[in-house]
């Protein structure tokens, strides 16, 4: 079986494992149907089943639109890749500005922030510019954002105004984007296959994020204290252990489709695994502070549609971390 | 021909606005104090910029948007030509003069459009305004409630339009929108026409936070 995959080319392979992905969603989705059927007598028991397999349906959601995305990018070739993955940063970062309080005065640094600064990102990642890629927006659009907002005249709340904008693009757009950078870098003995390293990625961080997930809900069953329950109710420091152990387990098992070894695989996958958990804790207490559960606004409905940022949050913290520490450990 | 071509041009507009402000926007409508139905109704908003009109267009399903018609200053929106074309022939809207002449009621355009049985959505400030809570409501509304009972009148709020263009800017840009439609309403006998006004406004402000 191994020697087989083995022997496939590079574009076999990358299709067998889009395969074999799409077969264990369709199987973990089946499972959860099988489970929904259970039924209980007592009625609050019942209700917390629900509410159980829902919170599960929506991450199965997730992990499916994660991977189809994934396929397509994969499907579509270089330049639809990066479009794809600019549309993602488009909605998130439409999604994150709707909960900032932007005024009249910030207009301008918001066309300069949608319409320049994020496709000429793209176009760094497609061209292959990594050191201006990197540098980019932390030194370039840093200034240049807060002059555009400082020619508007407005100077009511003028640091937290140019604050969150700079946040939310150093989120949205500059983390999104070292996603399709992955596929650009060029390890040794690893020609045409750096789709695997995407998925690698995608794969190690949610499986910690799942993982944390499932066993905070087991430890708030048991009352164990949040560590910081003002800003999350769910983030308990053995939870997220869990989380962190199973991502890496998993990283170094996969060591097979990177161009890494087994321990540099774990390695890897803990520093992504710890970026994209703890960055969603963030997100969290930035949510928190606008006083909404979730991206969506659920309830109070004040963005319509989306909650596309509560999906991608931890990726885009676990993916520059996890780009510049593999480009500094190779050497690339 | 010609007119066919125009035609093609409309459907073709209305296609790229309903994309475009679906993109920027995600136009988001909640109903919810009505659902949408096809019965003839007068929808009152807030007015803070252009693009309302074509928020609120796009926040209707398919099926209403060709029967409800916005009302719009006719000085505006007849400037240019593409503007009349636009107005026209993509949104259907009716045209109001704002300055008022003595021998003329300038509420006819929107009666003769009531006779027909088209739906309106009007903005009862009459202007767009600048501050967070709408300018008091003008008397159109009252009037023509008065004129045409049996018609419900729904409010609605049009949030964070303005931030996707504000005054004086050409390019806009994205933030997520939504449109709230409130529970229908009805001039109560003897009401009086300011008491009225008063309350449709608090019904439209009272949107904002449901």
């Amino acid at each position: 079986m191994y020697q087989t995959l083995k022997n496939l080319t590079p574009a076999q392979q990358i299709g067998a494992m889009f395969v074999i992905v799409f077969g264990l969603l369709l199987l973990a989705g089946l499972a959860l149907f099988l489970r929904s059927m259970r039924e209980f007598a007592d009625p609050q028991r019942a209700q917390q089943h629900r509410d159980e397999i829902d919170n599960l349906t929506q991450l199965l959601k997730t992990s499916w639109l994660l991977v189809f995305v994934f396929w397509v990018a994969w499907l579509a070739g270089d330049v639809s890749r990066l479009v794809l993955f600019g549309l993602g940063s488009f909605f998130a970062l439409r999604e994150f500005l709707t909960l900032s309080p932007t005024r009249r005065g910030d207009h301008r640094s918001l066309v300069l922030a949608f319409f320049v600064v994020l496709p000429f990102q793209y176009w760094l990642v497609g061209t292959a510019h990594f050191n201006l890629f990197t540098v980019f927006i932390p030194v370039y659009v840093f200034l240049a954002i807060p002059v555009v907002s400082a020619l508007a005249n407005d100077p009511t709340h003028f640091l937290e105004r140019n604050a969150k904008l700079q946040w939310g693009i150093m989120v949205c757009i500059y983390g999104m984007s070292h996603v399709p950078a992955l596929l650009l870098l060029k390890f040794p003995r690893y020609d045409q296959r750096n789709a695997f390293l995407l998925l690698f990625l995608v794969l190690v961080v949610q499986t910690c994020m799942v993982t944390q997930h499932l066993v905070a809900r087991r430890l708030m069953q048991l009352n164990k204290p949040a560590a910081a329950p003002l800003v999350s109710q769910s983030f308990i420091w053995r939870a997220w252990w869990s989380g962190m152990v199973a991502g890496s387990l998993l990283g170094a098992l996969l060591a097979g489709i990177t161009p890494f070894v087994p321990g540099q695989a774990f390695a890897l996958s803990f520093i992504a695994c710890g970026a994209g958990s703890l960055g969603h804790l963030v997100m969290k207490a930035l949510k928190r502070d606008r006083g909404i559960p979730i991206w969506r606004g659920e309830g109070r409905g004040v963005t319509g549609a989306g909650g596309m940022l509560d999906r991608i949050d931890a990726l885009c913290f676990a993916a520059p971390v996890f780009f510049h520490s593999a480009r500094w450990y190779f050497g690339l | 021909m010609k007119k066919l071509v125009l035609n093609w041009a409309a459907v073709a507009m209305s296609y790229f606005l309903l994309g475009l402000i679906r993109v920027l926007t995600g136009s988001q409508a909640r109903w919810w104090g009505c659902p949408p139905k096809a019965e003839q109704r007068i929808y009152f908003a807030n007015h803070q910029s252009h693009a309302d009109l074509v928020m609120i267009w796009a926040a209707l399903p398919r099926e209403l948007r060709h029967s409800v018609r916005a009302v719009a200053a006719r000085d505006y929106w007849t400037k240019t030509p593409f503007k009349h074309w636009l107005t026209s022939a993509v949104f259907n809207v009716i045209y109001v003069s704002r300055e008022r002449h003595a021998d003329e009621d300038p509420l006819e355009p929107l009666i003769d459009a009531m006779h027909a049985g088209d739906s309106l959505i009007l903005f009862p400030e009459g202007t767009r305004g600048f501050a967070d809570e709408p300018q008091a409501f003008k008397a159109g509304l009252y009037n023509l409630a008065i004129k045409f009972p049996q018609v419900e009148l729904v409010p609605a709020w049009i949030n964070n339009v303005q931030r996707v263009m504000p005054k004086g800017e050409v390019v806009p840009v994205p933030v997520l929108c939504s449109v709230t439609f409130g529970a229908p309403m009805h001039v109560q006998d003897g009401e009086e026409r300011h008491a009225f006004l008063q309350r449709a406004r608090d019904a439209v402000i009272a949107l904002r936070n449901v």
